[in-house]
C-alpha cells in the first residue's frame, strides 16, 4: 500500500475539525459525490449537442445566446453564469481551456478530467494547439483554423462538434452515444 | 500576480496524461475538499470566487504543481480559514500527526495581514449590466496592458502587451482584480479578444491558430493607428 498523500491526510483532518465546529454537515461529502456521480456530467452537454444537430432552429438560438437556449434543460451543477457555444465547421475548429485555473462548464460537462486541470494541457494548448490535438488523435487539414478559447472570466464555453455523416437518419440515442466529452472540449471530433 | 498558476505558454510540462473512464472523484478526500469549499461559502469565509481563486494562487508553488487540483483547492481553503481566524494551522498539523503520519508539504501560506472583504456579492452571478457605454466596439483593434502586479488578475502573462481584435462585447461584470481584494465589485465592461497565434508566440507560432480570451476593459487600450 502506498503512503497516504499529505493533502489527503490534511483534507480529512480539516473535515473532522470543521464537523466538530458545526461548519461542515457530516453528510455534505456524500451529497457532493452523489451529485457529480449521478446528475451532473457530460450526458447533459450531449443532450444540448444532439438537440442542435437535430433541430436547426434550436441550433441557431444556441449559437446566438447559449445561456437562454439551455434554460429549459434546468441543468444543475454550477459554473455557467453565461454560456457561449462555439461551432466546429470545416473552416474553424474550437478548443476550450482555462490557463489560469481550471474553469469548466460543470453544469454541462461535470467536473473536468485531470488532464484538463494539469499543467501540461494548460501550458501547451494555447501555444501549440495543433500538436496537442495530434496527441489526442485529431489531425486537421492545414486550411482549418484552430481557435483556442481561454476561459479567463465567468463565461463558459462549449464546443458544438460537427454532426456525423448521415445524422438525419440516426436515432436520438445513437447520436447521444456519438457525442464525447472530449469533443465538447474540442480535443475530439 | 506572476505566480505558478499562470501556466499559459510555459514550456517543459511534456505529454498530456489521459485516463480512460475517469471517475468524478478518484479518492474520497477530493470530494471532502469540494464539500469544504461549499462550507466556506456558507460560513462567510469565502466572500466571492475571485477571493478564492487568489487564495489558490497564493499557495506554495511547489505544492501547486505537486498536489493536484483538489490539493490546490485545499491550500486555498486552509488559507482563507486561517486568515479569517477560524482555525490555526497548528490544529490541523496536530490532528494529522495524531493519526500517526508525518505532515509532508503544506500548501497553505496564509498572510498575516490578509485583505478584508466587508461586503457580500450584489447578485448570485457576476454579471452587472452597466449604464456607461463600452469604450470599444466589435471589430476594434486593441492592445493589452503590459504590466504585472502582485495582486489578482485575469489577464494571463502570455497575453500582456499583445495586439488583438474585439470579437464580442458582454456588458458589465464584476472586476476580479478589485473584488478579490475587497475593493468592491467595480463592474467593468467585458470583451472577447482574439489574438492571432503569431501575435502571441512570434514566428514560431503554429500557422492558422488564434487564441481568444475574455478580458476586462481596464486591461485594454486602443491600438495605435497604423
Amino acid at each position: 500500500m502506498s503512503e497516504a498523500k499529505p493533502q489527503a491526510l490534511r483534507a480529512e483532518a480539516l473535515e473532522s475539525i470543521l464537523i466538530e465546529r458545526g461548519l461542515l454537515k457530516p453528510e455534505a461529502v456524500d451529497e457532493v459525490i452523489a451529485l457529480f456521480n449521478e446528475r451532473v456530467g457530460p450526458m447533459n452537454g450531449a443532450r444540448v449537442v444532439v438537440k442542435a444537430w437535430r433541430d436547426p432552429d434550436f441550433k441557431a438560438r444556441l449559437l446566438a445566446d447559449g445561456t437562454e437556449a439551455i434554460k429549459p434543460f434546468n441543468f444543475t451543477g454550477g459554473q455557467v453564469d453565461k454560456l457561449v457555444v462555439v461551432e466546429n465547421t470545416p473552416q474553424v475548429h474550437n478548443i476550450v481551456v482555462c490557463t489560469l485555473c481550471s474553469c469548466y462548464p460543470w453544469a454541462l460537462l461535470g467536473l473536468p478530467p485531470r488532464w484538463y486541470k494539469d499543467p501540461a494541457y494548460r501550458s501547451r494548448v494555447v501555444r501549440e494547439p495543433r500538436a496537442v490535438l495530434g496527441e489526442f488523435g485529431v489531425e486537421l487539414p492545414a486550411r482549418t483554423e484552430v481557435r483556442v478559447w481561454d476561459s479567463s472570466a465567468e463565461i463558459r464555453y462549449l464546443v458544438l462538434p460537427q454532426a456525423p455523416q448521415g445524422a438525419v437518419g440516426l436515432s436520438e440515442q445513437a447520436l447521444l452515444d456519438r457525442v464525447s466529452r472530449d469533443a465538447m472540449i474540442g480535443v475530439g471530433l | 500576480m506572476d505566480g505558478i498558476h499562470d501556466l499559459g505558454g510555459k514550456h517543459g510540462f511534456g505529454q498530456i496524461v489521459r485516463e480512460a473512464n475517469e471517475p468524478a472523484f478518484h479518492e474520497r478526500w477530493e470530494a471532502v475538499v469540494f464539500a469544504l469549499s461549499g462550507a466556506l461559502g456558507a460560513a462567510g469565509v469565502m466572500r466571492n470566487v475571485d477571493q478564492f481563486r487568489h487564495a489558490v494562487e497564493r499557495i506554495d508553488p511547489v505544492a501547486y504543481l505537486d498536489h493536484g487540483y483538489y490539493g490546490r483547492w485545499l491550500g486555498g481553503i486552509e488559507t482563507l480559514l486561517v486568515e479569517a481566524g477560524l482555525i490555526r494551522q497548528r490544529e490541523i498539523d496536530d490532528r494529522v500527526r495524531r493519526s500517526g503520519h508525518s505532515l509532508g508539504r503544506v500548501a497553505a501560506q496564509p498572510s498575516t495581514a490578509p485583505d478584508q472583504i466587508g461586503y457580500a456579492p450584489e447578485g448570485l452571478a457576476a454579471q452587472r449590466p452597466l449604464s456607461a457605454a463600452p469604450k470599444f466596439a466589435v471589430g476594434d483593434a486593441v492592445v493589452t496592458q503590459d504590466a504585472s502586479s502582485a495582486g489578482h488578475t485575469r489577464l494571463p502573462a502570455y497575453a500582456r502587451g499583445k495586439p488583438g481584435e474585439v470579437i464580442a462585447w458582454h456588458d458589465g461584470w464584476v472586476f476580479p482584480d478589485a473584488n478579490a481584494h475587497g475593493h468592491g465589485e467595480q463592474p467593468a465592461h467585458l470583451y472577447t479578444i482574439c489574438f492571432p497565434g503569431q501575435a502571441l508566440w512570434g514566428t514560431g507560432a503554429e500557422p492558422g491558430t488564434a487564441v481568444c480570451l475574455d478580458l476586462f476593459e481596464p486591461y485594454l487600450d486602443r491600438a495605435a493607428q497604423s
